[in-house]
C-alpha cells in the first residue's frame, strides 16, 4: 500500500514537472503590440558631410610632415550631425540630431526608432538634413500609407537612391 | 531570507524523501541532473544539426521537414532538445538557490559559486541562439529584440537590428554565424561546467540510474504529448505578434518593450555583479582551515582520499623522515569540515600523551579539545542508561545542548573516539548523529562515516566495539521528532542490554590499542 502510494507520488511529481515545463515552453503567448495596430520603423545609417571644408596646407606645414604624409589638403575627419524629423498624421513624433559614430566622429550617424500606430491610413512625412546648414532640409519624403494589422512599415534612407525609401 | 529558503528546501527535500527515498531524491541530485540533461541536449542537437540547412528560407524548411517527415526520430529528438534545455534552466535555478540557502557560496565555496555565474549566461546564450536558428515567428521576435538590445551596447559598428528590418536586408551568411554560435557557446558551457566542479572531489556528475531512466521516459512521453513545433515561418514585413514565448529562456524579453534597453542591461548587469560579489558580501567568518602536523603524519594519504574539496594533496616528504610523502593543505580550498581529522590514523584518543596531537587537525577544534569535550560531556551523564551523542552541527542533534559533542561534520569524529567512549565505559551507548542521508552538508561525510562504522572504510571502527551500543541516526534539522523517537528506541534497547562494563584499561585491547598508537607515535617521531 505504502509502496503503491509512493509510486503514485513519484508519477505525480514527474507529471507536474514535465507538464509544467512543456506548457511554459510556449505559453502564455505574448503580444508585442495591441491588436489592430502596426509598427512604423524609422531606421537608417548615414554619413553626413564633414564639419569643416578641406584646407590647403602651406609649404612650411608640408615640410614639417614626414614625406609619405605630405597631402596638400588637410581635411577634418569629423562628420556633422544628421538632423531628422518624422511626422505621423501631421504630428511630429520624432526629432533628433544624430551624432556621428566612431571615436573621431567619422562614422555614420544612426537611428532606429519604432512607433506603434493603429491600422488604417496615415500621412507620413520624413525630413533630414546632412549638410552644415541650420535651416531647411536636404532630403524629404512624404506620402499617404494604409497599414494593415501587424504590418512592419520601414522608413529607410538609401545612398543608392539618394533619398528616403518607404517599404 | 536565507533561513526561510533553507527551511523551504528542508520541507521540499523531506517530502521528496518520503516519495523517492533518500537515494533517488532528485533535489540533492540537481548538479548531476544538470550534466545529464546537457548530454541529452548535446546528443539530440547533433542529430538535428545533421539535417539543418543554413539559409533564410532553408533554415525554417529544414526544421519543418525534420519535425514532420521523420517525426519518429527528428520530431522526438527535437522535443528532447527543447524540453531538456528548458529543464536545465529549472535545474540551474533550483540548484543555485539551494547552494545559496545552504550557505555554500562563501568562504572556500566561492570558487564553485563564482564559476556558476557564467554558466547562467552561457546557458541562456545557448538557448536564445537555438530559438533564433529555427527562423519561425518566435525566432523573428527573438532576433529583433535581441539585436535591438545588443545594439544598445557600443560594440557593433553597423546596427545588427538592421539585418532584420525588411526581408531584403537578411542574408544567408547570418545563419552560418548563428549555427556557429549555437554550437560554440554550448561547448564553452561544457568547459565552464568542468571548471565549476574542479575543486570538488568526487563530484556527483551522474544521477542514479533509476532517476536518469525516469527522466528519459518522461521526456519521451512529453515529446509525444506535446511535440516541439515551429510557429509559422518568419516574415520580416510583419511584426511577429502573438508568439508563444519560452518562459524559461525568454522571460525578460517583454521587459524590452516596457523598459528602455539601458534599463534592461542595468538589471542584467547589476544582478550578475551582485551574484559575482556575493561570496564577499559579507564574507563568511569561518573557522580556520586545518593544519598538518608533520611529526604525526606518516603520509598514508587517507586525508586526501576523504577530503570533499580537493583541499589536501600529497607532496614529496620534506622533513627527512623515512616516508615518501606528506600531506599538504590548500588553505584557500579548505572548508574546515574536519573530515580529514576523522580519517587520519594518528587521530587516536587512547594516547596517554597529555598533548594529544594528530597528523592533520582543526586549529579551532583540535582533537585534544574534542577528547576533552567528550570526557566532559560523559562526566555529566547520569541515570541507568547513559547516552552520549556525537552531533554534526547541521544535523537534527545540532541544536541539542546536553550530553552532546558537536562537530562540523559527523566524519570529523575518528572511529577510535567512539571506541574510546565505549571501551573506557564513559557511556552506555553512543549516538552518532549526522545529516540526512539524501544530502550531507559536507557532501561525502555521511557516506564516509557509514563506511567507517561498518568496517568497510579506513579508519574502521574496531570489531571489539559492541555494535549494539552504537546508533547512527541520519536526520536533518527539521526531523527532530524522528530523531527523538530513534534515540528513545535506542535508549530502551540499551536498557535491556544492561550497563556497559567497558574494557579495563590495563588488560583489554584498550591498552593494546594505546600501545599500538604509541608505537605508531614512536615510529612517526623517530
Ligand atoms: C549548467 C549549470 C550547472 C551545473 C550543470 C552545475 C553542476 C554542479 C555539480 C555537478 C556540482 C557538484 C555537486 C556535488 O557533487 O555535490 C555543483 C556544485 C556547486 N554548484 Fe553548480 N552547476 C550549475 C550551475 C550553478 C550555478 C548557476 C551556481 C551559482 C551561481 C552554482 C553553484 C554551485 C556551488 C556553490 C556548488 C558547490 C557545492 C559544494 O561545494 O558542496 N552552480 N554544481
Ligand atoms: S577540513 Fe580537511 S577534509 Fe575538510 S575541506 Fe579542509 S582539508 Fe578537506
Ligand atoms: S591522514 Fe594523517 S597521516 Fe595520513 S597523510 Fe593525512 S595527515 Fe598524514
Amino acid at each position: 500500500m505504502i509502496a503503491q502510494l509512493r509510486v503514485a507520488g513519484q508519477i505525480a511529481v514527474f507529471i507536474a514537472v514535465f507538464a509544467g515545463v512543456a506548457a511554459l515552453s510556449d505559453w502564455p503567448s505574448y503580444h508585442q503590440i495591441p491588436p489592430q495596430s502596426a509598427v512604423v520603423k524609422l531606421s537608417f545609417t548615414h554619413v553626413a558631410d564633414r564639419v569643416a571644408a578641406c584646407r590647403e596646407r602651406t609649404k612650411e606645414e608640408l615640410e614639417k610632415l614626414p614625406p609619405n604624409m605630405r597631402n596638400p589638403l588637410e581635411c577634418s575627419r569629423r562628420r556633422g550631425a544628421v538632423y531628422v524629423e518624422l511626422d505621423i498624421d501631421g504630428r511630429t513624433v520624432y526629432r533628433g540630431s544624430l551624432q556621428p559614430s566612431g571615436l573621431s566622429g567619422d562614422g555614420p550617424a544612426r537611428v532606429y526608432e519604432r512607433f506603434v500606430v493603429p491600422v488604417g491610413a496615415h500621412g507620413i512625412a520624413v525630413r533630414m538634413r546632412d549638410t552644415g546648414r541650420s535651416e531647411g532640409f536636404d532630403h524629404a519624403k512624404s506620402g499617404e500609407v494604409v497599414l494593415a494589422s501587424n504590418q512592419n512599415f520601414v522608413i529607410d534612407f538609401r545612398r543608392e537612391a539618394n533619398g528616403f525609401v518607404f517599404q | 531570507m536565507r533561513s526561510l529558503l533553507r527551511n523551504g528546501f528542508e520541507f521540499l527535500e523531506r517530502a521528496a524523501d518520503t516519495i523517492f527515498g533518500p537515494r533517488l531524491n532528485p533535489i540533492p541530485q540537481l548538479g548531476a541532473l544538470g550534466f545529464f540533461l546537457f548530454w541529452i541536449v548535446a546528443v539530440s542537437g547533433i542529430y538535428l544539426f545533421i539535417f539543418f540547412d543554413t539559409g533564410v528560407v532553408d533554415a525554417y524548411n529544414s526544421i519543418e521537414s525534420i519535425t514532420h517527415r521523420q517525426w519518429f526520430a527528428g520530431g522526438v529528438l527535437r522535443s528532447f532538445h527543447r524540453y531538456a534545455s528548458d529543464l536545465m534552466v529549472v535545474v540551474l535555478v533550483v540548484h543555485a538557490t539551494r547552494e545559496f540557502a545552504l550557505d555554500r557560496y562563501r568562504g572556500a565555496y566561492w570558487f564553485s559559486w563564482f564559476t556558476g555565474v557564467p554558466l547562467i549566461w552561457l546557458l541562456y546564450a545557448s538557448g536564445i541562439t537555438g530559438y533564433w536558428l529555427v527562423w519561425d515567428q518566435l525566432a523573428q521576435y527573438v532576433a529583433i529584440v535581441s539585436s535591438e538590445l545588443l545594439d544598445w551596447l557600443p560594440i557593433f559598428g553597423e546596427p545588427i537590428a538592421r539585418n532584420f528590418l525588411t526581408p531584403a536586408s537578411l542574408n544567408d551568411r547570418f545563419f552560418t554565424l548563428l549555427i556557429f554560435m549555437h554550437i560554440g557557446i554550448p561547448l564553452v558551457l561544457l568547459f565552464v561546467m568542468w571548471v565549476h566542479i574542479l575543486r570538488i572531489s568526487r563530484p556527483n556528475m551522474n544521477p542514479p540510474r533509476a532517476l536518469a531512466v525516469v527522466v528519459l521516459i518522461s521526456l519521451v512521453i512529453v515529446s509525444f504529448w506535446k511535440p516541439a513545433q515551429s510557429q509559422g515561418s518568419a516574415d520580416l514585413a510583419a511584426i511577429p505578434n502573438d508568439v508563444g514565448l519560452d518562459w524559461f529562456y525568454l522571460p525578460l524579453y517583454p521587459l524590452a518593450d516596457l523598459w528602455s534597453h539601458g534599463a534592461v542591461w542595468a538589471l542584467l548587469g547589476g544582478f550578475t555583479l551582485m551574484l559575482l560579489a556575493m561570496p564577499w558580501l559579507p564574507p563568511l567568518r569561518r573557522p580556520r582551515p586545518v593544519e598538518v602536523n608533520l611529526a604525526h603524519c606518516n603520509g598514508c594519504g587517507r586525508c586526501v582520499e576523504d577530503c570533499p574539496h580537493e583541499a589536501v594533496r600529497m607532496v614529496p616528504r620534506a622533513d627527512g623522515r623515512p616516508f615518501i610523502q606528506q600531506a599538504q593543505v590548500n588553505s584557500a580550498a579548505c572548508v574546515s569540515c574536519g573530515i580529514c581529522v576523522g580519517s587520519c590514523p594518528s587521530s587516536t584518543p587512547f594516547r596517554r600523551s597529555a598533548e594529544l596531537e594528530t597528523g592533520i587537525d582543526l586549529p579551532d577544534l583540535p582533537l585534544r579539545e574534542l577528547r576533552r569535550q567528550t570526557e566532559a560531556a560523559a562526566a555529566e551523564l547520569s541515570g541507568p542508561v547513559r547516552v552520549l551523542t556525537f552531533a554534526c552541527a547541521h544535523s537534527a542533534a545540532g541544536v541539542q545542548q546536553k550530553h552532546t559533542v558537536k562537530v562540523p561534520c559527523i566524519a570529523t569524529v575518528p572511529p577510535s573516539l567512539i571506541d574510546y567512549v565505549v571501551s573506557r565505559n564513559l557511556a552506555d551507548g553512543v549516538v552518532v548523529a549526522g545529516c540526512a542521508e539524501r544530502a550531507g552538508y559536507h557532501r561525502l561525510g555521511v557516506a564516509w562515516m557509514q563506511g567507517r562504522l561498518a568496517g568497510e572504510r579506513d579508519p574502521r571502527l574496531r570489531a571489539r566495539v559492541q555494535r549494539e551500543r552504537i546508533c547512527s541516526i541520519w536526520a536533518s534539522r527539521s526531523e527532530q521528532s524522528r530523531f527523538g523517537a530513534e534515540v528513545k528506541r535506542f535508549t530502551a534497547a540499551l536498557g535491556s542490554l544492561g550497563p556497559n562494563k567497558g574494557l579495563s584499561p590495563r588488560t583489554d585491547g584498550g591498552a593494546e590499542s594505546a600501545a599500538k598508537a604509541e608505537s605508531l607515535h614512536e615510529e612517526v617521531v623517530s
